[in-house]
């Protein structure tokens, strides 16, 4: 444990590198997911519900999808032989990219319509009584919910950071190219290097609880 | 102009009217009992509805059918029974309608200032929305829609939850809208005392239909029809 702490106190430069690629790779699925996520669930969020009933069942679906379909999923589309082969991406970052949006955009849009949906009567009538046009009131609603939005983003990022079925598979855990915190933890902990992997350990909880606290203040800020 | 305008959510009807004319420039007073289908016909008016049947006419034109939809939306606004305003100061709602329309620069500020003078809350401007009461938030609903100088204003029970001393500003603020803009003032109420104090006309309606409607002064006189008699002398229960 200590040794672990010692690890990170001194910013190894192995660890350093796994934890930047991871924060890449995570920082820009969760990105991608919220471009398509937001607008997705406010579009959804903003329809009557019984007129979205289908893709709102398949995004609740998709939300709780386990990681390791998706990475054969996403593997069979870029794998040689797959649709996607000639792009050569397989065990690259950027399949690790798309994969980690794959399961984090359900999570955006998801919870981004609930939110909207929460929302959306009152302030949607009162928006368009004062003249917004349909773009308009759909900024004013995602400004009204951007609290529970801000949410939605926060919970796709935990579930991109933590996964590690998905990346493992697309990625291939290739050191110094795709190893990133999750797949190292694994690894390292099937090696018996306890403390490279508690260290990491150490790493991605501080870092969900940087994200947390930025959620709360946030949260608060806008609640106060 | 309503013409053979029909409401139904599933299989239920909730606002049948033959023929209703609302002159410009007056105010109408919408009144009946709850859930006799008065505000639905004020969604169907400020077109947060359509009709499953029927033809609303603005200056002879269908709204509906009318593009851009957005104009016509654009001239008119409405205050609803609660207010609902946006997170952020009174300044910022009150500059909403403008802020949407592209008005920018020192005539969105000398606007929004001038409403706020006009009803009471220029000390309030940079507050933040969430510490009103309930009288002042609903006051900033108001300023939010006279602001922009509608030709039609849509009020659903507006003042129902305010004082005494919040409903007589409120009563002269559409007074003078009304009379010196010549603003259209659709009043939706089941206050028959204000109703007496504001409109112009009455249409009365009970039961999604509406029963009555002519000036004022005739229906609080002689109503013709026993249901409105009823609910004009307070015998009717509700």
């Amino acid at each position: 444990m200590v040794q672990a702490f010692v690890l990170v106190v001194n910013r190894d430069p192995a660890m350093m590198q796994i934890i930047w690629l991871s924060l890449q790779v995570s920082g820009l699925a969760i990105l991608l997911a919220a471009l398509g996520g937001i607008p997705l669930g406010t579009w959804l969020g903003m329809r009557p519900a019984h007129r979205v009933r289908w893709p709102a069942l398949i995004i609740y679906t998709f939300m709780g999808l386990p990681p390791v379909l998706v990475g054969l999923l996403v593997y069979l589309l870029i794998s040689s032989q797959g649709p996607f082969g000639v792009l050569d991406l397989l065990f690259t970052p950027a399949a690790m990219v798309i994969a980690q949006t794959m399961l984090a955009l359900p999570i955006v849009a998801g919870l981004t319509m609930t939110a909207v949906r929460g929302k959306d009567r009152e302030i949607r009538d009162t928006a368009v009584s004062l003249g917004a046009n349909g773009r308009q009131v759909a900024l004013t609603v995602i400004r009204e919910a951007r609290v529970a939005i801000v949410g939605a983003v926060v919970a796709g990022l935990g579930r991109a950071l933590a996964e590690v079925g998905a990346v493992m598979m697309v990625g291939g855990n290739i050191e110094g190219q795709t190893r990133v915190m999750t797949t190292a933890i694994v690894l390292e902990t099937r090696r018996g290097n306890f403390e490279m992997a508690i260290g990491l350990g150490m790493v991605l909880l501080a870092l969900a609880f940087l994200i947390n606290a930025l959620l709360y203040r946030l949260q608060g800020v806008t609640q106060d | 102009m309503l013409e053979g305008v029909t409401k139904t959510y599933g299989t239920r009807e909730v606002l049948r009217v033959d023929r209703l004319s609302l002159t410009g420039g007056q105010v109408h007073g919408v009144m009946g009992p709850s859930g006799a289908g008065k505000s639905t016909l004020l969604r169907l008016l400020n077109m947060l509805e359509t009709p499953t049947a029927g033809r609303i006419l603005y200056r002879g034109r269908d709204v509906n059918r009318h593009r851009p939809r957005l104009e016509l939306q654009r001239r008119m606004a409405t205050v609803f029974q609660k207010p609902v305003l946006f997170d952020g100061t009174v300044y910022d709602n009150v500059a909403y309608g403008l802020r949407v329309r592209g008005v920018r620069g020192p005539e969105i500020r000398k606007k929004v200032t001038d409403t706020l003078r006009a009803v009471g809350l220029e000390q309030l401007e940079k507050e933040r929305v969430r510490t009103l009461s309930g009288g002042e938030a609903q006051r900033v609903a108001l300023a939010r829609a006279l602001v922009l100088e509608p030709d039609v204003l849509l009020l659903d029970e507006p003042t129902s939850n305010l004082d005494p001393q919040n409903v007589a500003l409120f009563e002269e603020l559409i007074r003078s809208a009304s009379s010196r803009r010549g603003t259209t003032v659709i009043l939706v109420t089941h206050n028959v005392f204000q109703a007496r104090r504001l409109a112009d006309t009455v249409v009365f309606v009970h039961e999604g239909r509406v029963v009555e409607d002519g000036p004022a002064a005739g229906v609080f006189r002689s109503p013709r029809d026993e249901r409105t008699k009823a609910f004009i002398h307070g015998e009717m229960i509700y």
